[in-house]
């Protein structure tokens, strides 16, 4: 397992999966499978998706410490920047087929409807993320800054949720299971960041590392 | 250097001579195996044919109506599988595949409340009642999309004189079939169960509403609300309530499911109105199913000549 992870094409797989979302759009876009309503269709599955991807990255960390695959990390930024991704045609599909690159209706939107505001709120959140997602502005930031700067991710997945909650007419199951999920992880980290506190004031807690930049990176 | 090349077949791939020597037995196995399941199926459908005698059964229309638009009416394959009736899911996509198997025979409609003869009808009754017409009206979604289609039946205004209302009667209320049993994804909808609507007298009188059996020439699908529906082409989709069991003539305004459900987005009256939002979006335009562009929406969804005076004096941002 620990050395099919390190594997250079592990990464080539994983990154062409991360593709079959929007490859699956493509094909049913020629093959008449959007259905009656194929803008709908593609707002929905690229709304879909980036809440997925945004999950699988917050999965990367308890799922190193629990399943002790340390090599997970290697996957972390691909699945950030795939929900980033995934995010971009979400709103690409709002802005382009919904507003037909009215702005000014846009604005009006943004501030009008608040699943909306919080949607658009969630994407911005991704932007500075998404940027700041390489070694060297790693180098740059400094692992503390950085670290805390990707936090981010954490209110990015919960607009998603709250978007997607005040979206939905009546039946709010589906909301509810994303919600579920991202309360998992940062509940997890929520439990592992108070038994740190905890144990570092009994100062039973092991000597705190120093940190470098791949250190930081591990721990968000 | 010397460069091996592989020239034979590993003898991992070679086909064993046994296997080779049967081909033709597994062939003739598999169409074997495809004839019995075709004639399996068939089988079945003689034993317990689905019961889908009433949907698809052509309807014949006496008349064309002057209501109807010239507008091209949107292809059916996309009005029976783009549907809200959410006692068979809240998917645009489940009421095609979930209500298959919708029993709509035997059916009766009971009409009674502040009215002088209540009745029941059964299907036959409903049929016969008067000359059918097809109508191909606009239908307008609270969701902002929107379908052209053309309707088969008659004004409700014809049920209604059957039974004669008093002068106690100032409402309609409408009920929809709720069966658990045929309807499991019901309660995950989120909204109470069954579907009830309701109109002031005056509406349900106007020559606008229609009392709907069928569409596209046939009788209703059961996506669409078989087998007895309203279709009120100036009001939002949703007030056009299917698959109906009771109608109650009344003297208060009746309750309405998705008013019910939340009663700051959805309104009693729910006429189409562009200049009113729904509070988490715009209905300023709209998206007609296979058009790429959206399209303004119409006051009264365009039939306001022929409605607006039932408002007149009303404030609409109020009873929206």
């Amino acid at each position: 397992m620990k050395s099919i992870l390190s594997s250079r094409w592990l990464k080539v797989v994983v990154f062409l999966l991360c593709l079959v979302p929007v490859a699956q759009l493509v094909w049913k876009g020629f093959h008449n499978g959007l259905g009656a309503n194929p803008i709908e269709f593609i707002t929905h599955a690229t709304g879909d998706w980036t809440l997925r991807f945004l999950i699988l990255t917050l999965c990367i960390t308890p799922a190193r410490k629990l399943l002790r695959l340390p090599n997970l990390i290697r996957f972390r930024r691909m699945l950030g920047l795939f929900a980033f991704f995934y995010g971009c045609l979400h709103f690409t599909t709002y802005i382009w087929l919904d507003k037909f690159f009215d702005f000014a209706e846009m604005l009006k939107d943004i501030n009008k409807r608040r699943f909306i505001t919080v949607g658009f709120t969630g994407f911005v959140l991704m932007i500075p993320l998404a940027i700041t997602s390489t070694a060297g502005w790693i180098r740059r930031m400094g692992g503390k800054a950085w670290r805390n700067l990707h936090r981010l991710i954490y209110a990015s997945a919960m607009a998603g949720v709250i978007h997607y909650y005040w979206l939905v007419k009546s039946d709010v199951r589906r909301p509810v299971r994303y919600g579920v999920v991202v309360a998992l992880l940062l509940g997890y980290r929520l439990a592992v960041g108070l038994y740190q506190k905890y144990s570092a004031s009994s100062g039973t807690g092991t000597p705190k590392q120093l940190e470098t930049a791949e250190s930081v990176a591990h721990t968000v | 250097m010397l460069i091996k090349r592989r020239s034979e077949i590993p003898s991992s791939e070679i086909t064993p001579k046994t296997v080779y020597m049967n081909r033709r037995k597994f062939l003739a196995g598999v169409s074997a195996m495809g004839a019995t399941l075709a004639v399996g199926r068939e089988l079945m459908e003689l034993i317990s044919p689905r019961v889908k005698a009433l949907a698809g059964t052509k309807l014949s229309v006496a008349s064309k109506s002057p209501f109807s638009t010239t507008e091209t009416v949107t292809p059916e394959n996309d009005v029976t599988h783009y549907n809200n009736f959410y006692e068979f899911g809240t998917e645009k996509t489940d009421p095609a595949e979930k209500a298959k198997n919708f029993r709509t025979s035997p059916w009766t409609v009971a009409v009674g409340g502040a009215v002088n003869k209540p009745q029941k009808f059964d299907m036959d009754a409903i049929l016969k009642l008067a000359p059918l017409e097809e109508r191909i009206y606009r239908h307008r979604c609270v969701e902002a999309w929107s379908i052209v289609v053309p309707w088969i039946g008659y004004p409700l205004s014809a049920l209604l004189k059957q039974v004669e209302p008093t002068s106690k009667a100032k409402f309609v209320a409408f009920e929809s079939l709720y069966d658990p049993r045929q309807m499991p994804q019901a309660r995950y909808a989120g909204i109470p169960f069954p579907y009830v609507e309701g109109l002031r007298l005056d509406e349900a009188m106007h020559p606008l509403a229609l009392l709907c059996v069928g569409m596209y020439g046939e009788s209703l699908p059961p996506q669409d609300g078989a087998p007895v529906r309203l279709v009120l082409p100036w009001k939002y989709g949703f007030k056009s309530i299917k698959s109906i069991v009771k109608i109650k003539l009344v003297g208060g305004m009746p309750p309405t499911t998705w008013n019910m459900s939340a009663p700051n987005e959805y309104g009693f009256y729910s006429n189409v109105n562009p200049t009113v939002d729904h509070p988490r979006w715009s209905q300023a335009k709209e998206r007609r199913l296979g058009e790429f562009f959206k399209r303004p929406t119409l006051m009264f969804n365009g039939y306001g000549d022929q409605v607006a005076q039932l408002y007149s004096g009303m404030d609409l941002k109020k009873n929206f």
